[in-house]
């Protein structure tokens, strides 16, 4: 009989185990952060040791995923009591739907005059919602249009298109000249077709919404943009693989030499610089991203699109102020000038630094040069389904599904749709 | 007394059962202290999660805004019977279901077959064990393999093709929409052929020899042995394969997140996909709760006609 008791009360106490925490004076924070584009994981393991270095108490702990798997993982973990992660990194595109559904905290009050002059006024746009800040910014990046020299050379080309027009027509000489489809683009059904997309129906004199927030984007314009994006797949001029490409993937076509002309985040360009990650490596260069001609004669010079993401703290955290130093000190300037490699600095005091534009002697003066025509995509909480919706519009059109017409005219309405379901 | 009360009924002549009852209280308290931990771990991970999903599905319930759900009833569950994608989608998980699982089913019994000769067949405990590679990895590694096989710069069925002059230039395999269904269909056939050879192979080593050896002293070809003693006595062991393929079959999610992220223009949005993207996406719990639940209702139906048409006959 005792021993009965004996075998019962072990076995609830094996159930319970798990949940006996021993103790620990220790704070642990468990950040969020993304394996692609920007500091590497070894980066932020190297800050993050820095940080408990001069922070005894604190524990760091960094969980890495793909920008794909970011989303979904702040969804599903962040509504947990408490919530599995106490610093996330979040997209320009998810604030307002974050901050919507009271997910991250409010650190307005948190935050340093110096930051607040410091930090580049479009990063602050990015993390604040309704004059609410939410996160600091931390990589701030944009799309670039990158081109192979060589190959450009060997077709009788020195210098890089102003039009896409123009590049359109370099780009049958240079088909004619060995290399099968001039560019590689990411137009596959995932968020990453949504800036290509931005970036010219932008430099086509359209826009994504209108003054009263209402789809604008199926106007003659995105039509027309549209319309160019398919005839340049038909023409054999856009590598059809790009229906199926994300960033990474466009990466790897240019960095193999099979591709004249890309667009793609400021990461791209060391890595496809690198011997060791690339075969075109010394013969990569970046210009100013084309425009259609008549945008041009308008007096729009350049179009790309902002793609920035911001560390924020979950609203459930229990280590909040914990986690604000960890945030500060990651996203604090000197800690942006030393890790440039692969992302520039959200500081604008930064690139006074004669330090940053010596390690970075190319990207720094780009990203000044290109800033100034940078456009966002919209920043409302239903963002996230307005872009899947879009996301099958423009794949509709490029298998010629529906005409760019029609596919843009449906996600218009089904937008409308989901927009009045957030009122 | 006869031989026959001995069991239950002891010299005194009261049932053993009485007698034992007093050791048993304390064994079922004992049991029940066991059971306990279990039963917790069961109701809170199975239980309460099921009737969880049950009411949000009753509900207009979005992840970032759970607190301001309405009561909406049926609405979602009748909104996707009328919904043409919810159908579309149907269809194509239908369509990937019978195609694999069709596949598997004969080439899984061809192999079993083949490896059931034996000592006719060179190399037969090698096959025995190298057929099983394909099961035991994992299904996200094997929807990456796929999807590097497929690549359309780097991809070793391009390179092959390349290589045997087959192809002009590379093709983008995964970048058509049925294309992509199809290839989809060969990786997940690659991955489950093993199972259905298991579970054949399994029924096939019970089957008598001299039902075989008879129908030859009779003179029926290989063909008619196979048709006529092979497959109906088979039939219990391919209606389990058919069901627990099929239900899986049905509920694909893995190979598609990995290979095709339900594109490209929607070809590969099966059902799964799409409660997913309803719920983490479109962050919609309560459509996406309502989907599941109608999900399940077409696998219960599909299991129940296999049943009937497979289990009918003499069983």
């Amino acid at each position: 009989m005792k021993l009965r008791l004996i075998i019962a009360l072990a076995s609830i106490l094996m159930l319970f185990s798990g949940a006996v925490v021993s103790a620990q004076d220790d704070v642990v924070l468990n950040v969020l952060a993304m394996d692609q584009a920007g500091m590497t994981p070894e980066d932020l393991a190297e800050i993050a040791a820095r940080f408990e270095e001069a922070n005894p108490g604190v524990q760091v702990e960094l969980q890495f995923v793909l920008y794909d798997g970011l989303y979904d993982t702040i969804v599903t973990s962040v509504s947990s009591n408490p919530p599995a992660f106490d610093i996330i990194l979040v997209d320009d595109i998810w604030y307002a739907a974050f901050a919507d559904a009271g997910w991250v905290l409010d650190i307005s009050e948190r935050i340093t005059p110096e930051m607040r002059a410091g930090i580049f006024e479009a990063a602050w746009d990015i993390t604040t919602v309704n004059d609410v800040v939410y996160g600091l910014p931390y990589l701030l990046d944009q799309k670039y249009f990158f081109y192979n020299t060589e190959i450009l050379a060997a077709a009788g080309f020195d210098a890089p298109p102003r039009t896409w027009e123009e590049l359109a027509d370099m780009a049958r000489v240079i088909k004619a000249n060995g290399v099968e489809y001039p560019m590689i683009w990411s137009w596959a059904q995932v968020e990453a077709v949504v800036p290509d997309f931005v970036t010219l129906l932008y430099g086509n004199g359209g826009r994504f919404l209108d003054e009263n927030n209402q789809p604008a984007f199926n106007d003659a314009a995105g039509v027309a943009t549209l319309q160019w994006m398919v005839d340049m797949i038909n023409e054999g001029l856009v590598n059809p693989a790009s229906i199926t490409s994300a960033e990474e993937d466009v990466r790897n076509v240019f960095s193999a030499g099979n591709a004249a002309f890309a667009t793609n985040w400021l990461y791209m360009y060391n890595l496809a610089q690198d011997p060791a990650e690339s075969q075109v490596a010394g013969n990569v260069a970046m210009s100013l991203m084309p425009v259609f001609a008549s945008a041009l004669d308008a007096g729009t010079e350049s179009s790309t699109n902002n793609g920035s993401m911001g560390f924020a703290v979950t609203a459930g955290s229990l280590s909040q102020d914990a986690a604000w130093g960890f945030l500060s000190f990651l996203t604090s300037e000197e800690i942006q000038i030393e890790f440039s490699a692969l992302q520039l600095p959200t500081w604008a005091t930064a690139f006074a630094n004669p330090a940053l534009v010596e390690a970075n002697p190319v990207t720094v003066p780009m990203f000044a040069e290109q800033f100034p025509y940078s456009n966002v995509r919209p920043k409302v909480p239903y963002y996230p389904e307005a872009s899947r919706i879009l996301q099958l519009a423009i794949q509709e059109a490029l298998t010629g599904a529906k005409t760019p017409q029609q596919a843009l005219d449906d996600a218009a309405a089904q937008i409308i749709e989901v927009a009045q379901d957030y009122e | 007394m006869s031989a026959n009360q001995g069991l239950s009924q002891n010299i005194k002549g009261e049932s053993p059962r009485k007698r034992v009852s007093g050791l048993e209280a304390s064994e079922r308290r004992l049991a029940f202290f066991l059971i306990v931990p279990a039963l917790i771990l069961t109701v809170g991970l199975i239980f309460v999660p099921l009737v969880t999903t049950i009411v949000y599905s009753f509900y207009d319930a979005n992840l970032a805004r759970l607190n301001r759900a309405n009561f909406v009833g049926l609405e979602h569950y009748v909104d996707f019977l009328g919904n043409n994608a919810f159908w579309a989608s149907i269809g194509r998980t239908s369509y990937f279901t019978f195609v694999s699982v069709g596949i598997e089913l004969i080439l899984g019994i061809a192999i079993a077959l083949l490896i059931e000769q034996k000592r006719k067949l060179f190399g037969w405990r090698f096959l025995r064990v190298a057929i099983l590679i394909p099961w035991a990895v994992p299904t996200i590694v094997t929807g990456a393999m796929w999807r590097w096989i497929y690549a359309a710069d780097y991809g070793a069925l391009n390179g092959l093709l390349f290589q045997f002059g087959l192809i002009e230039r590379y093709i983008p395999w995964l970048a058509d929409s049925t294309r992509a269904m199809n290839l989809v269909i060969i990786a997940d056939v690659w991955h489950s052929v093993p199972f259905v050879v298991l579970l054949i192979s399994a029924a096939l080593a019970t089957l008598p020899s001299d039902l075989y050896e008879a129908s030859s002293i009779d003179g029926a070809s290989a063909w008619q042995q196979f048709t006529r003693i092979t497959v109906p006595l088979l039939r219990p062991a391919i209606l389990v394969v058919l069901v627990i393929r099929s239900v899986e079959a049905f509920r694909v999610f893995d190979l598609i997140y990995i290979m095709t992220r339900g594109g490209p223009v929607n070809g590969t949005m099966v059902i799964s996909y799409l409660t997913y993207q309803k719920t983490f996406s479109d962050l919609k719990v309560g459509e996406g709760s309502a989907l599941s639940f109608l999900v399940s209702a077409f696998t219960l139906v599909l299991a129940w006609v296999y049943v009937r048409l497979l289990y009918s006959k003499n069983d």
